[in-house]
């Protein structure tokens, strides 16, 4: 019988740390930062996959519903300072690019939605925004701060990345060009 | 009369709870309340984001809204890791209940030891009882005769 004891208590302590490290694995998967240490090395990781909320109120936004398209996917906030200052840029850029297979999309992160609509009105950004007040894409894609701009080319794929605010009009367009260049 | 009392001790003991949860304090508040991006409550951060939610809670106080309502407004923005407490609910409830869980199987393993301790050490005492009953008799010639042969 004590055998017995001994062996489901054996089980169940096996079981524990099996949880345990389970959990420490789910944890690991979910960070993103694999995005960006692929990058590093020269490669073209895979865009990490949203459905989000439009803050134009139309909807919901798939990535996955622009391939065939480069991808500017710039991630910022209402509160942030830096952003303030790109903002006016990126809409500048947009209405160079709009119309040659490139979409801007803005991922507005751990932010107030009114703050974030009252933004976009105050800058006359045009271009599509998503809501993400959770912060559910910032682990994934390894965002480390505010502003952080992906180039994704029309496969789905990471070409580039700026971590921080975008310089200027050439610094946009390079980035651009990295995301339609072939593969 | 005793019923009486143990209402009126309940009552003062709920009282401030009620009004806590009717009138909060932005203090209190901004203990309960973690900033988003620094992961800290909402009293120990001066980030951006911090100060913002800072300023919403006011209004929101100003406004006349319940602790429960300000509090839900910001997990609808925010979502549930705006909570230094995990709710006691869903996937959360999993924080409250691990700790018990495993205090509970602390308990129940400590317990079982002790208990098989103290069966064993009995287990070992029991044949000492046993010598104190009398020898068979024919034992008991033999061991005579064997300590007979060392004696001067």
């Amino acid at each position: 019988m004590t055998g017995r004891i001994r062996l489901v208590a054996q089980i169940a302590a096996v079981a524990v740390v099996a949880a345990l490290l389970g959990l420490l694995g789910w944890k690991l998967t979910q960070d993103g930062s694999e995005v960006t240490a692929q990058l590093d090395k020269g490669g073209a990781p895979v865009a990490p996959a949203f459905t989000l909320e439009r803050l134009d109120g139309k909807g919901d936004l798939d990535l996955a519903s622009l391939r065939g398209k480069a991808v500017v996917l710039n991630f910022w906030a209402s509160w942030c300072g830096p952003c303030k200052d790109e903002t006016p840029l990126l809409q500048k850029g947009w209405k160079r690019w709009q119309g040659k297979d490139v979409v801007f999309v803005g991922v507005d992160v751990k932010d107030f939605r009114g703050d974030a609509k009252d933004f976009l009105a105050r800058y006359g950004v045009t271009y599509a925004n998503v809501y993400d007040g959770k912060g559910s894409t910032v682990g994934r894609y390894g965002v480390t701060g505010f502003p952080e701009t992906y180039f994704v080319d029309a496969a789905g794929n990471v070409r580039y990345r700026i971590a921080g605010p975008v310089e200027d009009a050439a610094e946009l367009d390079a980035g651009i060009e990295r995301a339609l260049a072939p593969a | 009369m005793r019923g009486a009392a143990l209402a009126l001790i309940a009552l003062v003991l709920a009282a401030p709870a009620g009004a806590s949860e009717q009138r909060p304090t932005a203090a209190e508040l901004e203990s309960e309340l973690v900033c988003p991006v620094c992961e800290t409550t909402l009293d120990t951060s001066n980030a951006p984001v911090a100060l913002r939610m800072k300023a919403y809670i006011r209004e929101r106080i100003a406004a006349g809204d319940t602790k429960s309502e300000i509090k839900a407004a910001l997990v609808d923005q925010f979502g549930p890791a705006v909570l230094a407490e995990p709710p006691k609910k869903g996937f959360e409830l999993i924080a409250w209940v691990l700790p018990l869980a495993g205090l509970v199987l602390g308990v129940v393993v400590v317990g079982l030891l002790a208990w098989r301790w103290s069966h064993t050490r009995k287990a070992e005492d029991e044949p000492a009882a046993d010598a104190a009953e009398p020898l068979d008799p024919a034992l008991e010639r033999r061991l005579d005769d064997e300590l007979a042969r060392f004696e001067p």
